[in-house]
């Protein structure tokens, strides 16, 4: 019985890789004139999407344990407003101001993570309150659109380019110059997230209770497990990864406004479902939720390159995936049902 | 003691109360400006319509009230709230525009098609949204704030993709009929007092309140009792839908244009909190329409506070969300044990003593 359910979940990995792979490979071909072939193409969905990567990890985790966490778009856009009004009007030093976003998501996560596990409310509703709370204060703070430029330090950080080495990938553009493939330190700071949180979900007790949690929350209680407490933990977790992704984000986007990230949400949601994250909780991985963000990534790109398609059909597109994956989940857990 | 018990362990105390406490706010408010004390119940008539702040709730939370007769239903029948209400609401008012003014037009003075036709396709609009979200949750038994996620995000989007990224606006009296006035009442009231009264009849007169209800409680319990529970999520969700259209319609009407970006925005708060603050839980099971009605207006009437103190329209969900999270918080099973538990070791206190 074990086997099989390994295989059904293996399947779910193997179909988003798949996806992935078909979908950028028919991107090189229709857009070959466009240069999406070239490694930099690859590099910048990394680069753009570094903040979405961190994102996903966290509600990935808190997806295991069965709940949900709809509050990470406002979260960032608060967090990019703190950074921006901190460092920019305030002057206050940026690794500071770092600490005291990463403070506020531990904080903001706690909060969330008590009203979910402690007094058992749905986590749909907990985390819709704070969306609203979160996209309220960042207007309280500012409702201005800010650009950081004045934070030598943090402009710094963010323009360090770290190119590949031995030129893999290099190519001379138009102008006859050699264009070396680079990434950002954010992509940095997003893939060791992404490994840490791969470790921690593999090898750590805490991992491990997670997926216990989500699986059947009964059986966890009886195994002695403190069932509130994990719940609470994932949702710091969550909340402290977005806090990450938000000076990830910021660090790419460089400014901040009341309506930065609408529906970040929904694509941090849609990498995780993608990647073979369980609605229901218990099953799932960072692996696969790595590629979901690569996927959502490379539908925005395949958007941006076409050029005449309106900015809509990304999130369209990224919802029609989520629902096609969501019903094919839906259509498993039947059939396994069935075979019952 | 037992009296105030009794009180408050009416159904419809937490919606009455909470009005009460507004106007109370308002009341204080306008005594401490140094302006008439009763200013917020004064109505009077100015150019030939009626003009006062409690018209302005009344008008105002129209479309809330309209949406949370659906999201009641949703919220009895299974136990999730719909949360692509807003977004519903910004494309049905979408696609009667683009119908009405034609495809990529962004102003028109001339109607393309009749306007009933428009209004028609609308409201389907809404109920083929509704129809999705029901598919999800009742046949594919999908977690419904999971599923209507979806239409959360997509909706608006297919709504700009409809006007073509362009607010249309239709500059023709015919369309500004919903939002504007009829006679001296203001048509808003009169479209929400009809889909609450239909709503109220239906559920009375038939057996479909006492299904919904039941499906609500205990899903398998009322299929085996002979009741098709997945056509009766199916048939809310629908609702809910027609609902989210004609409250968009209306919306849209108001500001005789469709603005994608802007109709319904933080409306699905809006509906889930009136429904929370009408004393019904959020967990499915009983409800009770006047409760969310009365809940609607009410946070119709926190919202026009809010902004006659001078709190920005970005910043009034903090206060509403922070009040659901209190509302959800009290209804919590956790702290209504620890309650109990309280005031049972007073009463074995009291016993002693």
């Amino acid at each position: 019985m074990k086997k099989k359910s390994r295989n059904s979940n293996t399947v779910l990995l193997f179909i988003t890789i798949a996806l992935f792979v078909v979908m950028y490979a028919v991107g090189c071909i229709v857009y070959k004139d466009k240069g999406f072939t070239h490694l930099q193409t690859f590099l910048n969905i990394l680069i753009n999407n570094s903040g979405l990567l961190c994102v996903a990890c966290g509600m990935t985790c808190v997806m295991l344990t069965g709940g949900i966490d709809i509050s990470v778009g406002s979260l960032i856009a608060l967090d990019c407003m703190l950074l921006a009004v901190g460092m920019e009007q305030v002057g206050i030093h940026p690794v500071l101001m770092c600490l005291i976003v990463l403070a506020i998501g531990i904080l903001f996560g706690a909060v969330q993570g008590f009203f979910v596990g402690y007094l058992g409310i749905q986590p749909f509703i907990v985390t819709m309150a704070g969306m609203f709370f979160a996209r309220g204060m960042t207007a309280v703070i500012s409702t201005a659109q800010l650009s950081i430029n004045k934070a030598t330090f943090f402009v710094n950080m963010a323009n360090i380019k770290l190119e590949v080495p031995f030129g893999i990938g290099a190519y001379t553009n138009r102008k006859g110059k050699l264009q070396v493939p680079y990434i950002r330190l954010h992509v940095v700071i997003a893939l060791l997230v992404l490994l840490v949180i791969f470790l921690v979900l593999r090898y750590t007790k805490f991992g491990r209770n997670l997926y216990a949690v989500g699986g059947n929350e009964v059986s966890a209680a009886m195994m002695g497990l403190n069932v509130k407490k994990t719940k609470m933990q994932a949702y710091i977790l969550a909340s402290f990864l977005c806090s990450i992704g938000g000076i990830c984000y910021c660090m790419n986007a460089m400014a901040a406004s009341v309506t930065q990230a609408t529906g970040f949400e929904m694509d941090a949601i849609a990498s995780s479902v993608i990647g073979g994250t369980l609605l229901t909780g218990g099953v799932g991985n960072v692996i696969g939720s790595f590629f979901g963000v690569l996927i959502t990534g490379t539908i925005s790109t395949l958007v941006k390159t076409n050029g005449k398609l309106l900015s809509s059909w990304s999130s369209i597109a990224v919802a029609a995936l989520l629902c096609f994956f969501i019903v094919l989940q839906s259509v498993f857990a039947l059939m396994k049902k069935r075979a019952k | 003691m037992s009296k105030l018990k009794k009180l408050t362990g009416r159904t419809l105390f937490l919606p009455i109360f909470c009005m009460l406490l507004v106007m109370c706010a308002n009341i204080i408010y306008d005594a401490a400006c140094g302006n008439f004390a009763l200013n917020f119940f004064t109505i009077s008539i100015q150019n030939g319509v009626l003009y006062g702040r409690l018209i302005d709730i009344l008008n105002r939370g129209s479309e809330i009230a309209i949406l949370a007769v659906g999201m009641t239903l949703v919220v009895s029948a299974s136990a999730g709230t719909d949360i692509s209400v807003g977004s519903v609401m910004s494309l049905a008012a979408s696609f009667c525009c683009m119908l009405l003014a034609g495809f990529g037009v962004s102003s028109t003075n001339e109607l393309q098609m009749p306007l009933i036709v428009g209004l028609l396709a609308g409201v389907l609009m809404g109920c083929l949204c509704g129809t999705f979200n029901g598919f999800l949750v009742a046949y594919l038994d999908i977690q419904p704030m999971v599923a209507t996620l979806i239409l959360y995000s997509a909706a608006r989007a297919i709504g700009l993709l409809l006007c073509n990224n362009l607010i249309v606006y239709i500059r023709n009296d015919s369309y500004a009929v919903l939002g504007k006035f009829i006679g001296p009442v203001p048509t808003p009231i009169l479209v929400a007092a009809a889909c609450v009264i239909i709503a109220l009849i239906v559920l009375k007169k038939t057996a479909l309140g006492l299904y919904i209800q039941s499906v609500g409680i205990n899903k398998r319990a009322s299929r085996i009792a002979g009741l098709n529970s997945r056509k009766i999520i199916l048939m809310c969700y629908i609702v809910c839908g027609l609902c989210a259209g004609i409250a968009g319609l209306v919306n849209s009407s108001r500001i005789t244009s469709a603005d994608s970006n802007n109709i319904g925005l933080s409306y699905e708060l809006d509906a889930i909190l009136a429904v929370a603050l009408g004393g019904n839980s959020l967990g499915g099971g009983k409800f009770n329409l006047i409760g969310s009605i009365i809940g609607a207006y009410t946070i119709q009437a926190i919202t026009t506070t809010l902004l006659a103190v001078g709190v920005s329209t970005d910043v009034a969900p903090v206060y509403k969300a922070i009040i659901v999270i209190i509302i959800v918080a009290v209804q919590a099973p956790a702290v209504k044990d620890y309650f109990s538990r309280q005031s049972a070791k007073r009463a074995a206190a009291k016993a002693r003593g």
